[in-house]
């Protein structure tokens, strides 16, 4: 999935009075996928950002979006990225069509083109009806619908999004899950900031956490996950009619099983690969009842915990 | 630029805060020509440009157009400015804009252009609806030289508004605040306009010429001298030659276009530089601001 590295920081510095809030961060996120960036308030999320947007110049390092030094070539950069700021605001006086087709042209987007993907982006993002409601009488969450519609409008390759669920009752943070999740099909890379670990967990496909302006960790969700969970490997639950110390041996034979623990009636096996149908050929082999058998599922939660207490 | 320009330019004409302007300038110009009905007839025509009089004769109690100008511009340009940067830093509008391929100046540049576009036409339409009832009124028409001083009047009002305009860009960059930005750009307005000339400079000042350079320190000085050498051609300007005892030997005729001009020379200067210090000093804080989503 991710081949190809498109932004990538080195060492990348800021502070702010002498406090510093990004401190020699290394990120790296691949081509097309979705790439959380997590953290406490006040970790260095947001400064980041602004950062790859050439929003704020950083005190040292480097940063590269898509080969472009956002410090030194903002316009390249500011072309192929959308930002959607944390608490984003749109002209009240304006409709949302009249919102968004400014934002069309200050991209250079001819007026029919504008018009059709205006359309077409207030319909996805579920607000077509109250396209022409100026922007002021909008709630919070219809405003939060606005800037993913506002982001998309210019087909970036590169989107960032700082809290894109923040203030959406739940049927809309679906809605714009669903969204965000289809992005990296339409050839658009992602970075969420966001503390919602459920919400990121669902979409991301890596993440990035930060504390204090540094790096804790970075990977891939899969790998991370197994880590967090099991030291690398993959957590199986064998549920079966009545154990024996023979059906322990015979699964622990399997190559690739690290060790398998009884309790009840559960086996508990830690395996370095997903063995699911070969344990599940040696015990109903040995005549043993299989009830069911499922692989742990990690979630976000705990690889968030876990590395917050070493950091 | 060409595009932020016009969302500006129609944020202000749609604007409620324009539209009760444009009803002052309606008003200040039905006052204005109301003041110079009941005052035109009593002056003397002998010195030419009756068509002039029109703007600057006050009535019985109603004082000139050029004072109503005076006193409306530096509040239009205020208005115009003062929350030109924090609004949409508040709004959260700022850092959306900005993340857009567009150069940050071309932000604050197509902010201030469009400002003075609509100042400018706010003082024209002043300007042209006291020339036409007037015109009516007096029946004289203006010759060249009169259309051409009022021409000069009405730049040197707009860059008195886009003077004040400046300042209150200048402080709306500085300060998060709506109300301080404003609060601050009134204050000064306040400051020049009333205090500075009629208390605090008498009461430094020991020389009449050090009075007027002092005076000569406030915009609203500088403008009100400017208007009144463009628009009384028989006025020589409050300098030196006027202080002293050569006056009883002048000859009270009016002074051509080019000695006018030459008299407020430093004046138009003066204000040009004063706005463009202000716009310029906007613009580098502008430029090197921190932009924060929140």
């Amino acid at each position: 999935m991710a081949d190809k590295v498109v932004i990538e920081t080195k060492d990348l510095t800021k502070s702010y009075d002498g406090v510093t809030v990004v401190d020699h961060l290394n990120l790296h996120v691949g081509e097309n996928e979705v790439f959380g960036l997590l953290g406490p308030n006040g970790a260095g999320k947001t400064t980041t950002i602004l950062m790859l947007l050439g929003l704020t110049e950083p005190a040292s390092g480097s940063a590269r979006v898509y080969g472009y030094n956002p410090t030194r070539e903002p316009l390249k950069v500011k072309r192929i990225t959308g930002y959607l700021p944390e608490k984003v605001g749109f002209y009240g006086n304006l409709t949302a069509r009249e919102n968004l087709m400014f934002i069309a042209e200050l991209n250079g987007i001819s007026y029919a083109e504008a018009n059709r993907k205006i359309d077409e982006l207030l319909e996805m993002v579920g607000i077509a009806d109250v396209a022409n409601l100026a922007v002021g009488k909008f709630s919070r969450g219809m405003m939060q619908r606005l800037g993913i519609a506002d982001v998309l409008i210019k087909n970036p390759r590169v989107a960032f999004l700082d809290e894109p669920t923040s203030g959406l009752d739940p049927e809309g943070i679906n809605q714009i899950l669903d969204i965000i999740a289809n992005l990296p099909k339409m050839g658009t890379t992602v970075v969420i900031s966001s503390h919602q670990l459920y919400q990121v967990q669902r979409v991301c496909h890596s993440i990035g956490i930060l504390s204090k302006g540094k790096t804790v960790i970075e990977g891939s969700l899969d790998q991370l996950g197994r880590e967090a969970l099991a030291g690398g490997s993959y957590r199986i639950e064998v549920e079966t009619s009545h154990p024996n110390p023979k059906l322990i041996d015979l699964v622990n034979k399997i190559p690739g099983i690290r060790n398998v623990e009884a309790k009840d009636n559960l086996l508990l096996v830690n395996a370095d690969l997903d063995l699911r149908s070969e344990i599940a050929k040696v015990v109903v082999g040995s005549n043993t009842p299989l009830i069911q058998m499922k692989i742990q599922e990690f979630s976000l939660d705990d690889i968030y915990m876990k590395y917050f207490r070493e950091a | 630029m060409a595009t932020i320009f016009r969302k500006e330019l129609a944020d202000f004409f749609t604007s409620i805060r324009v539209f009760i302007f444009f009803l002052l300038v309606i008003g200040a110009s039905a006052a204005g020509l109301f003041a110079s009905y009941q005052g035109i007839r009593g002056i003397s025509t002998e010195s030419g440009f009756v068509f002039l009089k029109l703007f600057t004769t006050s009535g019985t109690a109603i004082p000139s157009l050029t004072t109503f100008v005076a006193l409306f511009v530096p509040i239009i340009g205020i208005a115009l400015g003062f929350d030109a940067v924090n609004s949409e830093r508040s709004n959260g509008t700022l850092s959306r804009i900005l993340s857009q391929p567009i150069y940050r100046d071309n932000v604050i540049n197509a902010k201030f252009l469009a400002g003075i576009a609509t100042l400018f036409i706010m003082v024209f339409t002043t300007i042209l609806l006291v020339a036409g009832f007037g015109l009516r009124m007096i029946g004289v028409p203006p010759n060249a030289e009169e259309i051409t001083r009022l021409f000069l009047y009405l730049l040197l009002t707009t860059v008195y508004g886009a003077f004040w305009m400046g300042l209150a860009i200048l402080f709306s960059v500085s300060f998060r605040r709506i109300a301080t930005s404003l609060l601050s750009s009134l204050a000064v307005w306040l400051f020049f306009g009333f205090f500075w000339v009629s208390l605090i400079v008498p009461a430094i000042a020991k020389t009449t010429e050090a009075s007027l350079m002092l005076q000569r320190l406030s915009p609203h000085t500088l403008f009100g001298e400017a208007t009144t050498v463009l628009l009384l051609p028989i006025w020589r300007g409050a300098g030196l030659l006027t202080a002293g005892e050569e006056l009883q030997y002048m000859i009270l005729n009016p002074l051509s276009l080019g000695q006018s001009l030459l008299v407020v020379w430093p004046h138009i200067t003066g204000l040009i530089g004063v706005t463009a210090i202000c716009f310029a000093v906007s613009y580098v804080l502008f430029m090197r601001q921190e932009i924060r989503a929140t």
